[in-house]
């Protein structure tokens, strides 16, 4: 469980996260969103400790991220960065991967069987002897997935995960995203990505301006317009097409291409069935 | 005019057996503003850096057909040539800008290119209103939002007034609403001046309603292209590119049975189009 008591954030005496409050239970899934500089970033890196409150207090499972290490924490919340070339530094993506796992003292076996299974995982098992510095921006990215998954954590935050992915990439990282998370993990998605989070259905967290705005279901956060619009977020399109035939009876909380589909379907189907 | 002509280009890096992109056959008019899409790895970066002339002169391998840029023949050019009229925007504004004001960033281009000093004031105060900067003029480009910074970028590049600007995932870091803001100001620039932009783009639903066409690329070569309500309707899906979701649903009503006669790309088509569809079906 991560709890967040009452943290306030201060850096070169400004002050960027106000009086935040969020209790994150074990296998929840959470995404999230806000705009450039709203302090979510900030937020995340005091789920391993590498942020400490100004005042208040981080608590994962219970131990208050003062009293902690990095190192400990690391061991529980994998945190990916936005951007990969802030922690990959190894000759080749293997070595990359299996770098946490060494460093935690497994077995070379099991390293081998674990880093091959992560690699082919996220696609990248043709690259093992490449350099990470070799490989495109959204590759780079997937290196450093793989790095922190590789030794398993129990809470997985990813900040915007979906950058300089591909659609077919986004797919893939969708599909075990959610997987990890019906395994049992927490998964926290930091993003901006509002049709990658109408796909995922996490609960949202919309911040702005180092405060929370709202929290709720991703349906009831992004089909409300004038919220999502707050935060710089722009709505979902079928979201927003929804809503402008809101007078035909349609929903504006279907924010699905698929629901939608069947909305206009069974709506059209009525017509028939009434000139008949 | 006809500013970009390929003809069979074909680039094979060195080091490497495949080609990064194969027999591409392509013309491009001046202002007209082109969307290209495709897999990682589809050549599309590829493409781009031919634009500039950085492929073949600084990433070495072996052409075969030719690029015409501006008439000139990139194989005989050097990217400073094409520099002064082919300007490039890329993901992460961070790595373009190095001064300590807005206004020395923006002016660093111009003066370069040996103009007089009356002209250099005019282009940076000309770039920076076109982009919504002004009121940043003194500020340090580090101390800006990203999306700020690419604004920045952009209007460093305007200020050289290249015929020909290359985007590569401009907004890819900045928040919806100032990613919007940007692909407004690019397209706004056609009207402005007689300015070509070649956008490279995985995220279509922000770009698509402004451009002219959208071109496809999977393994170097060019799948599909047209406008993008005639592209978004073929096949695109299924070469694995994320297409507008308003495309998406009218693509998924029509194999159900109920085609809406279009393909929409702006929410205002996609409305009316049901609407008519729902009242039709009515009377």
């Amino acid at each position: 469980m991560i709890e967040v008591k009452g943290l306030y954030f201060s850096y070169d005496g400004n002050e960027v996260l106000h009086n935040i409050n969020i209790t994150i239970h074990d296998g929840e899934f959470i995404a999230i969103m806000g705009e450039n500089g709203a302090g979510k970033t900030t937020l995340i890196k005091h789920f391993n400790g590498l942020l400490k409150p100004s005042k208040g207090e981080v608590l994962i499972d219970g131990v208050s991220t003062r009293e902690a290490t990095v190192a400990s924490l690391s061991r529980k919340v994998g945190l990916v960065f936005q951007n990969p070339d802030h922690q990959l530094f190894s000759e080749t993506v293997f070595q990359e991967v299996a770098f946490s796992m060494r460093n935690y003292g497994y077995p070379e076996e099991t390293i081998r069987r674990r880093v091959n299974f992560i690699l082919e995982t996220l696609d990248l098992r043709s690259y093992a002897e490449t350099s990470p510095f070799m490989l495109s921006g959204g590759e780079r990215k997937r290196v450093a997935l793989a790095s922190i998954l590789v030794s398993d954590p129990k809470h997985i935050v990813l900040d915007e995960p979906t950058i300089g992915q591909d659609h077919q990439q986004k797919e893939k990282l969708k599909n075990f995203i959610v997987q990890m998370n019906t395994q049992g993990r927490t998964v926290i998605i930091v993003t901006h990505d509002v049709e990658f989070v109408v796909e995922c259905r996490p609960k949202v967290i919309l911040l702005s301006k180092g405060s929370i705005l709202a929290e709720g279901s991703y349906d009831e956060i992004l089909s409300d317009e004038d919220l999502v619009r707050r935060a710089s977020l722009v709505p979902p399109q079928i979201g927003l097409l929804m809503s402008s035939l809101r007078d035909l009876g349609f929903n504006p909380a279907t924010l699905d291409v698929y629901q939608a589909k069947s909305a206009i379907e069974k709506r059209l189907l009525s017509n028939v069935s009434k000139t008949l | 005019m006809i500013v970009i002509k390929a003809q069979d280009l074909t680039f094979t890096y060195s080091g490497s057996k495949k080609p990064a992109i194969e027999n591409l056959n392509l013309e491009v008019k001046e202002g007209e503003f082109i969307v290209i899409t495709g897999p990682s790895g589809c050549g599309k970066t590829t493409f781009a850096r031919c634009l500039n002339a950085l492929i073949p002169s600084f990433y070495r391998g072996e052409m075969k057909g030719f690029i015409l840029v501006l008439g000139m023949d990139i194989s005989k050019s050097t990217t400073s040539q094409l520099s002064k009229y082919v300007g490039f925007v890329f993901q992460n504004p961070e790595n373009q800008l190095f001064s300590l004001s807005v206004e020395r960033d923006v002016a660093f281009g111009p003066e370069n290119l040996g103009l007089p000093r009356e002209e250099v004031r005019r282009r940076v105060e000309w770039a920076m209103k076109v982009t919504g900067i002004t009121h940043l003029r003194h500020a340090a480009p580090y101390e800006l939002s990203g999306g700020q910074q690419q604004r920045v970028a952009i209007a460093s590049i305007l200020a050289m007034k290249p015929k020909i600007i290359v985007l590569d995932e401009p907004t890819s870091f900045l928040d919806p609403l100032s990613a919007h803001q940007i692909i407004e100001t690019v397209s706004n620039l056609r009207s402005e001046m007689e300015i070509t932009i070649i956008l490279i783009e995985h995220r279509l639903d922000l770009a698509s309603r402004y451009a002219d066409r959208v071109i496809i690329m999977d393994r170097g070569r060019i799948i599909l292209e047209g406008p993008p309500s005639k592209v978004y309707g073929e096949d695109a899906e299924a070469i694995g590119v994320g297409i507008p979701k308003i495309s998406l649903l009218f693509n998924l009503l029509k194999r159900e049975g109920y085609d809406l006669g279009c393909t929409p790309v702006t929410l205002e088509e996609a409305t009316q189009a049901i609407r008519r569809r729902i009242m039709d079906d009515r009377s």
